[in-house]
């Protein structure tokens, strides 16, 4: 027992970028443990993303049939569990995405494992984790005692793992029973967006309340597309609909670390703060010099978004045209 | 219809954090009840009544379980007070607890209850791991809808709306099922019920506060004690708090006079850009 077992995801034939980060966790893990990474697809459509998994470690496991199309931490969990035991996985690891918060849980329960939910890195021990608590103000290491952990990683805190030189071999396990409980998915309510993942990008802009209303938001828009950034909001944007739901930076919603986080007419909730502090930059724009987002800034402005913000696209568009 | 709402106390968000001996300082904190798990009893209320008339559901119940040490009784009773029918003290210290442990003592409690659906808060915010809600549905083997933001209940079976990584997913699932909430079911139409008239819009922000008469209610309601042994469960975590550190503060930002000032700062200075 000392293997690590990486649930990834995939879209279109290959590995999801957030789960990049947690192989970088999975390599980490396995090399304290002294065993190997084994990747586990689980999904219809795997077998397309296997060839790619593939890069990243010397064995994907690759569970398909068409009753996982969708989804659901009913059907997934009792997989993750079986193939734990199969491939004598020591460490169970998945993103803290929302599908890996939702069944990382799960499958700690089938086990009888301990969990550490949502870290920032492997301890001074191979059972020892670092997590953040009380929304990112402080740090919990914790020691599980368990033969087998589940852990999911941050994605903001996990360098994407690289390819390795070679690739590994694929092999496919069956689904066992498929049983959702009566569990059914209904739909997706899908957003559509060209941008980049808000917890991928390397700029993100967020506005908050001060925004007025989802209008507004445009100009914040035209800046994120001139810097090739995901758009973020507050809690306070998002709960009065001005912007979708899943735009929301804070405890509940994204925890992002951007190299360039601009907040715009955000006044820096403890909420908010604890989705975005990790960022590398922060500029801050708000009429209030008293807003705690202040606090937080790297670089602060003290102007009206109305004209900070069309001023900022027409600066970064003059230097862009130097370049 | 009874629901099961599991509830933690947890210290006052808006404190700051202190350490003392290589955890969490808290002496003399003041304890609140987790906001998500306040949520919880919110949308078990909101399930089980008629908002606009403002009458509960005949037959209906509302049990509230805590699992903490002899203070949190205080935390339980406000739970009562915002109009849960009774409540279960588990007494425990904190440090005899972890996520398994309490996984086992609800299941305890659900196996003598019986409820037809258990919702709680999606995590509590002092340690942040999202993880009860989960690990107990898979114990019992039921079905989950987890970070819900909506909740549409027709016969014995809930769609759910869940906020996922790129938009909303609907879930529906039968009774009995475990439920996690996320911040936006409080929102004015977040919770159908199929008796609150559709257009009826609850206000103001947040879980409903106690009443004065809830109060003075919440005293007589009835809270019985029990202890980890009742339900087989060991005073044994098996995940530890090592210690706890807090983080390097972020070196002192700069006020920047004029948006050329900013990005000729941030294309010189921080090279983001």
């Amino acid at each position: 027992m000392s293997n690590v077992l990486a649930f990834c995801e995939f879209q279109d034939g290959a590995l999801r970028t957030s789960a990049l980060s947690n192989l970088a966790f999975a390599r980490e893990a396995a090399k304290a443990h002294g065993g190997d990474v084994v990747i586990l697809l689980v999904g219809h459509g795997a077998q397309a993303a296997s060839a790619a998994a593939a890069k990243y470690a010397g064995k994907v496991v690759v569970v398909d049939d068409p009753k996982l199309e969708h989804y659901l931490a009913e059907t997934y969990a009792p997989i993750l569990a079986d193939q734990a035991k199969a491939n004598n996985a020591a460490v169970v690891t998945a993103t803290a995405t929302a599908i890996g918060k939702d069944v990382m849980p799960r499958v700690a329960a089938a086990l009888g494992a301990g969990m550490a939910s949502d870290i920032a890195k492997l301890g001074d021990a191979k059972n020892r984790f670092v997590r953040p608590i009380l929304a990112g103000n402080a740090y919990s290491t914790v020691e599980i005692s368990t033969p087998t952990i589940c852990v999911t990683a941050r994605q903001s805190e996990f360098e994407p793992a690289a390819e390795l030189g070679s690739a590994g071999t694929v092999s496919t396990a069956p689904a066992g029973t498929i049983d959702a409980k009566g569990a059914e998915f209904v739909k997706l309510d899908a957003q559509k967006s060209d941008r980049p993942d808000l917890g991928d990008a390397k700029v993100v802009v967020s506005g908050g309340r001060g925004m007025k209303n989802g209008e507004n938001f445009k100009v914040l828009e035209e800046l994120a597309d001139l810097l090739g950034a995901a758009m973020g909001a507050s809690r306070a944007a998002t709960d009065a609909g001005m912007v979708p739901a899943d735009w929301q930076v804070g405890q509940t919603g994204k925890i992002v670390a951007p190299n360039l986080y601009f907040a715009v007419a955000i006044s820096g909730a403890i909420q908010h703060l604890a989705g975005m502090k990790g960022s590398k930059t922060i500029v801050a724009i708000n009429k209030n010099k008293d807003e705690p987002i202040f606090q937080v800034a790297d670089y602060g402005v003290v102007q009206e978004w109305e004209k900070a913000v069309p001023e900022l696209i027409s600066e970064i568009k003059k230097l862009k045209a130097t370049r | 219809m009874k629901i099961l709402v599991p509830v933690k106390r947890v210290p006052d968000p808006t404190q700051k954090a202190k350490i003392k001996d290589g955890h969490i300082d808290l002496t003399g904190a003041s304890w609140i009840v987790n906001t998500f798990d306040e949520y919880a009893v919110e949308t078990a209320l909101r399930l089980l009544e008629n908002g606009e008339s403002n009458t509960r559901t005949a037959g209906s119940e509302i049990v509230v379980v805590t699992i903490g040490p002899d203070d949190a009784a205080k935390e339980l009773r406000t739970t009562l007070a915002m109009g849960a029918d009774r409540a279960i003290h588990v007494v425990a210290k904190d440090e005899e607890l972890d996520s398994l442990v309490v996984v086992k003592v609800l299941s305890g409690i659900i196996a003598a209850e019986k409820p037809d659906v258990v919702i709680l808060g999606k995590q509590a915010v002092d340690g942040d791991a999202n993880q009860v809600g989960q690990m107990l549905a898979g114990a019992l083997g039921w079905p989950q809808a987890t970070f819900a933001a909506s909740i549409e209940q027709s016969g014995s079976s809930f769609t759910v709306g869940r906020e996922v990584d790129g938009g909303v997913e609907y879930k529906k699932v039968p009774t009995p099922a475990v439920i996690t909430v996320d911040l936006r079911i409080v929102a004015s139409h977040a919770v159908q019920n199929g008796v609150t008239p559709k257009t009826f819009a609850y206000g103001g922000e947040g879980a409903r506060l106690p009443s004065l008469k809830g109060i003075m209610a919440a005293k007589k309601k009835p809270m019985a004690t029990a202890k980890l042994a009742d339900y087989g469960a060991e005073p044994a975590p098996v995940i530890k708090e090592v210690n706890v550190t807090l983080p390097p503060p972020r070196a002192a930002g700069q006020i920047v006079a004029d948006i050329p000032t900013l990005v000729k700062k941030l294309a010189e200075e921080a090279k983001v850009i």
